[in-house]
């Protein structure tokens, strides 16, 4: 792609992402009364991370044992209560020490 | 009174920083193999910064420079694009219930400018109404070093030993999981949707190969929380006068 091609993607994917993450955000501006979708939106959340998160893991790392090694660290540790950045680095630190063997 | 709101906004201001730069740094490892991605594409330093600080989406930017390496259409790329981050429609929708009522058009537009998977996190391990000052600040500071992961992957190539970057890819998931495991432990509900997800994730991977990871999200999401929200509607009660 030309100079000026590579920049009309870039806005044009900028755009298109920043409608996606605006609209619904500032077009419901009203309480949602629904129990359905009101329950819906509330799970959202836990379904979209748990489903990034499996198998994304596993294959992010250096094998399937680390991926494992490095979910189950974190699963365990933050069960017990640990943090955002504890986990991230529990995650890591045994994915690579896994990784290595 | 005035004085009490610049505190609580200096206070948010402090967490923000204090929970962006964690993510910060997950996202800095990830954006320098994005960045060697995006050098193959074609782009300069500028470009991939740009396009970083706008799009800021792992999947989507990874879409963006594949399509520009591969020289497809513009609307084929606002097409991969959109549906890339369609979980973020989702997700917009769901903080769209917890924006205090005071929150002006451009509070809410400025949050949704801000969600990624993990910004998104931060604001659903915060329970009530959403902080735009907490939120931007640790968006602010995660995009910058996003950006800036993208721009020395441009740079600078393989500096970094693959075993360093690929066990700081696995710190976005960790963070995840310090999100779901919690209330996992405390609602059975979402400890069995946890479950589910997983399996279906799981399955739809091995057995779907040709349906991409953004798709699968977005289905897997949208069939999993209906499924939940038919079986277990939630009590209002159970959320109070604050948002869930």
């Amino acid at each position: 792609m030309t100079e000026r091609e590579i920049w009309a993607a870039i806005l044009v994917a900028a755009v298109v992402s920043l409608a996606v993450r605006a609209l619904p955000l500032t077009l419901i501006r009203r309480r949602i009364r629904n129990r359905f979708i009101r329950s819906f939106l509330y799970y959202v959340p836990y379904a979209t991370l748990a489903v990034m998160t499996f198998p994304a893991m596993i294959d992010a790392a250096a094998h399937p044992a680390a991926g494992i090694a490095a979910l189950a660290a974190g699963v365990i540790s933050a069960g017990a209560g640990a943090g955002l950045f504890p986990v991230a680095i529990i995650t890591c630190l045994t994915e690579y020490l896994a990784g290595l063997i | 009174m005035m004085r009490r709101e610049t505190d609580e906004t200096r206070r948010m201001i402090r967490r923000g920083l204090r929970d962006g730069l964690p993510i910060g740094m997950g996202y800095f490892a990830v954006a320098f193999s994005l960045g060697i991605t995006a050098r193959g594409a074609g782009l300069s330093p500028l470009q991939g910064w740009v396009a970083s600080i706008l799009n800021h989406a792992s999947a989507g930017e990874y879409a963006l420079y594949a399509l520009i390496g591969a020289r497809a259409a513009v609307w084929e790329i606002a097409a991969v694009i959109f549906v890339t981050n369609m979980r973020y429609l989702l997700m917009s929708a769901a903080l769209s219930q917890r924006a205090a009522p005071e929150t002006s058009f451009f509070g809410r537009l400025g949050t949704g400018f801000c969600i990624t998977d993990e910004i998104f996190g931060l604001a659903v391990a915060h329970p009530g109404y959403f902080s735009c000052a907490y939120l931007w600040t640790a968006f602010a500071l995660a995009d910058f070093m996003w950006a800036g992961g993208t721009l020395c992957g441009i740079l600078a190539g393989n500096i970094l030993p693959a075993r360093v970057v690929t066990a700081l890819s696995v710190a976005i998931y960790g963070m995840f999981l310090a999100i779901i495991i919690p209330p996992a432990r405390k609602n059975l509900v979402v400890a069995g949707l946890v479950a589910a997800s997983f399996l279906c994730s799981f399955a739809a991977s091995r057995l779907l190969p040709g349906l991409s990871e953004g798709m699968r999200t977005v289905i897997l999401t949208v069939a999993l929380s209906a499924a939940a929200a038919l079986l277990f509607p939630r009590e209002d009660k159970e959320e109070g006068r604050e948002a869930p």
